[in-house]
């Protein structure tokens, strides 16, 4: 499912503190690559040839993966290509990203996908996974050749940034799709309830005036997709959370044994719509950030598993798209490059979320959703790894970014923790 | 006026000392008695034959609007001038960005002027504070979208305390659509700050929660020592949405007509006004009605801000006027 390039590196990382929750892994230890793949743990490895990379001090965890990227590619290259955006990744400590079809064409048919996969195993930095639509044109009324495209490779199917409508024609996706195996990923908006809004509704859009975005605009077309999964008894996947009542019904249907999974952004999990008062176009995201209330429902869902990844909704714009008033920006922020330091600066380091919960919601988690291969620190796994250097501390500036556009939150943001080596299907794809 | 607000902790640009006047929110108390103040001293300038002072002699004041104005860009244009400032007024229609051009380029672009004062109305919240990054210019939201519209909540102030002779303690029921507005939004919070109250009325989708206390039952305007009544604003209705089934009944139950008048309450409107919707034509006209005292407050109010941004403050303007 994944597109792109296999590296067969020999290195040896030194005395890195190695973490991998899931394989209940934590120890001081080497770590040997040979030829791509894992190949030995333990004290004092002879480098036998190989480079050594000295990790003193250093976190060695698996890889992530973030399972929602726009790659603006095909049609606004200016705002992203794969090459820049995977590069991006890499250097946020990725080995592996999803890429949603809202593109221009659309990924709606075979083509499309296997021209972007074609491409993606040239140019791409890390392995990129490419959804694609559920419906023609995302036109939320004819479902695209869900088994053709899912033969071609796609990673799996979604109309990101827009919703499926209507009922009827997400019940036939979600049933037809059991022939393909792989996921339905939704976005979940009632329009006719968020219909001009520009930021949550809530005290802070009602002073600012601007019109607001509900979070039933969000909860109750969750309900309906949750109810829909059940009675298919086929899977969903829940993009994006942003509200309270969101989760609640995740967690309701997790309790009715409903098959479904959600995801939530570094950006809902640090900030609320406060920060909507600045009037930076930076903070204006869909679904837009939501009260104090929503976040801490959204941080106990990813400690306590109910939503099992974080992703960045990673969305690229020109400056001449966000450099103008709030009200006329488009939703959207990038991600990619400051995920992890993000949450380790406003989550971790407080004490909100532990280190081995981020490091599973960014890696194990998401490749669980979409059947990825976990990505693991075992002898015989392929050496998708990522080493991290909690202690740094450094500034986010816009000319450093290897994405094409700049339209982070966390411009001018002081970091903690930042990552200095990944590797991503056994190459070093990143170096600091 | 406090300085522009960039983004909270450590994201702050380089010092920047020019004030802006974006919002009523950045304003104190003490802001607002200054420009109060200020604007009082100049109702006596206005008053001579020579109604032209020197002050801003040499400053450049553009005032740039895309959207509609009669009053504000009129007064902001006249403020400017009785301060002997030069001033240019640039319309949306008919300039550039009917050919496309954004606010960012057409900012730059008269900001090689070098002008003192950026006054804008915009349909956008959130123009003006992107005109302030954007410009070396001080910046006057003249309007921005639904948001903020600092110098009407100011002028209004200012008409109140002439009218009633206290602002402390005074009862204010904004009635009508308090959704769309941003004459509201403004004067929410300079009532509080002057230690007035305000109470919105009108029809439940078009009262926002939270702002103030709120009820659609027209008769709390009783209470109130002024009720000030806003315009029906069609343009900034989203299509379809349904905030009241059809302008008659709007009329019927909220409509301010003599009937619903108390003796000794005046009554006050932003303009324009829909005579027959939000308000009844005999209203307008009664005496009660401080529309027109409104508009004569707009002119000094702006005066005062305008001399505020770019002088020193309140010490100044006295012996500027001669004024005891």
């Amino acid at each position: 499912m994944l597109a792109g390039r296999t590296g067969s590196d020999n290195i040896v990382i030194r005395g890195a503190r190695v973490l991998d929750p899931v394989e209940g892994l934590d120890a001081t230890l080497d770590v040997r690559i040979d030829n791509g793949v894992i190949a030995q743990l333990g004290a004092g490895i002879d480098a036998n040839g190989h480079r050594v990379v000295e990790a003193d001090g250093l976190i060695l965890a698996p890889a992530f993966i973030d399972p929602h990227v726009h790659l603006r590619t095909p049609g606004r290259e200016d705002e992203e290509t794969i090459a820049s955006g995977t590069a991006a990744a890499a250097a946020g400590g990725y080995c592996a990203i999803l890429a949603m079809p809202n593109t221009d064409p659309v990924v709606d048919n075979a083509d499309v996908l296997r021209s972007l996969r074609a491409r993606a195993a040239e140019e791409a930095h890390v392995p990129v996974g490419f959804m694609a639509a559920l419906t023609r044109g995302q036109n939320g009324a004819e479902l695209t050749e869900l088994g053709a495209l899912a033969d071609a490779g796609a990673a799996a199917f979604t109309d990101d940034g827009r919703p499926v409508a209507a009922a009827g024609v997400m019940r036939r996706a979600l049933q037809y799709n059991a022939i393909t195996g792989r996921m339905i990923a939704v976005h979940c908006e009632e329009q006719s309830l968020t219909h001009g809004g520009h930021a949550h509704a809530g005290l802070v859009a009602a002073e600012l005036g601007l019109t607001g975005w509900p979070s039933l605009g969000e909860s109750l077309m969750v309900a309906r997709d949750l109810d829909l999964a059940g009675e298919t008894e086929q899977p969903v996947h829940l993009m994006h959370l942003s509200a309270r009542e969101s989760v609640e019904h995740l967690r309701r249907a997790h309790a009715g044994g409903i098959r479904a999974t959600g995801e939530a952004t570094p950006h809902h999990l640090c900030l609320t719509d406060e920060a909507v008062r600045t009037l930076d176009p930076n903070m204006k995201m869909n679904p837009p950030l939501r009260s104090e209330e929503d976040r801490v429902a959204l941080l106990d869902a990813v400690r306590d598993g109910t939503i099992a990844a974080i992703a960045t909704d990673h969305a690229p714009h020109s400056p001449e798209e966000k450099d103008v008033p709030f009200e006329a920006a488009p939703f959207g922020v990038t991600g990619l490059e400051t995920s992890f330091a993000a949450l380790n600066t406003q989550l971790i380091e407080p004490g909100v979320l532990r280190l081995e919960t981020v490091l599973e919601r960014m890696s194990a988690g998401p490749a669980a959703i979409f059947g990825l291969d976990r990505p693991r620190i075992a002898v015989g796994a392929p050496a998708n790894l990522t080493l991290i250097d909690l202690g740094a501390t450094w500034r986010v500036k816009p000319s450093a970014f290897r994405s094409r556009s700049l339209n982070s939150w966390l411009i001018g943001k002081r970091l903690h923790g930042r990552v200095r080596l990944t590797i991503a299907a056994g190459a070093v794809v990143f170096e600091l | 006026m406090t300085d522009l607000r960039v983004v909270g902790g450590d994201l702050l640009p380089p010092a920047d000392d020019r004030r802006h006047l974006l919002s009523v929110a950045d304003l104190s108390r003490d802001d607002i008695e200054r420009l109060l103040s200020t604007a009082r001293s100049f109702v006596h300038s206005q008053e001579r034959d020579n109604k032209k002072l020197p002050t801003l002699r040499g400053r450049l004041i553009l005032n740039v609007f895309y959207e509609s104005s009669t009053r504000t860009s009129s007064s902001f244009e006249l403020a400017a001038k009785r301060l002997s400032a030069d001033t240019m007024t640039l319309k949306a229609a008919g300039s550039s960005v009917d050919k496309g051009e954004s606010l960012k380029d057409t900012a730059l672009t008269l900001s090689a002027y070098d002008p003192d004062v950026i006054v804008l109305r915009h349909p956008e919240a959130g123009a003006a504070h992107f005109v302030a990054r954007t410009t070396e210019a001080r910046v006057v939201n003249a309007g921005d979208g639904k948001h903020q519209h600092p110098t009407q909540a100011l002028l209004d102030l200012h008409t109140m305390r002439e009218a009633l002779g206290r602002l402390e303690g005074l009862h204010v029921a904004i009635v009508g659509d308090v959704l769309h507005s941003r004459v509201a939004r403004s004067l929410v919070q300079a009532l509080r700050l002057v230690g007035a109250d305000a109470i919105l009325v009108g029809p439940p989708a078009l009262l926002p929660p939270g702002l103030a206390p709120a009820t659609s039952d027209i008769s709390a305007i009783a209470d109130a020592d002024v009720i000030y009544v806003l315009r029906m604003q069609k343009e900034r209705m989203l299509e379809g949405a349904n905030f009241v089934p059809s302008l008659r009944e709007y009329t019927a139950r909220w409509g301010i007509t003599p009937e619903r008048v108390r003796e000794g309450q005046r009554v006050m409107h932003p303009g324009p006004m829909n005579r027959g919707v939000e308000i009844d034509a005999r209203v307008a006209d009664s005496d009660a009605a401080l529309v027109v005292d409104q508009v004569h407050s707009g002119l000094v109010v702006r005066m005062a801000v305008l001399y505020d941004l770019l002088t020193t403050g309140p010490v100044a303007v006295e012996a500027a006027l001669g004024v005891a």
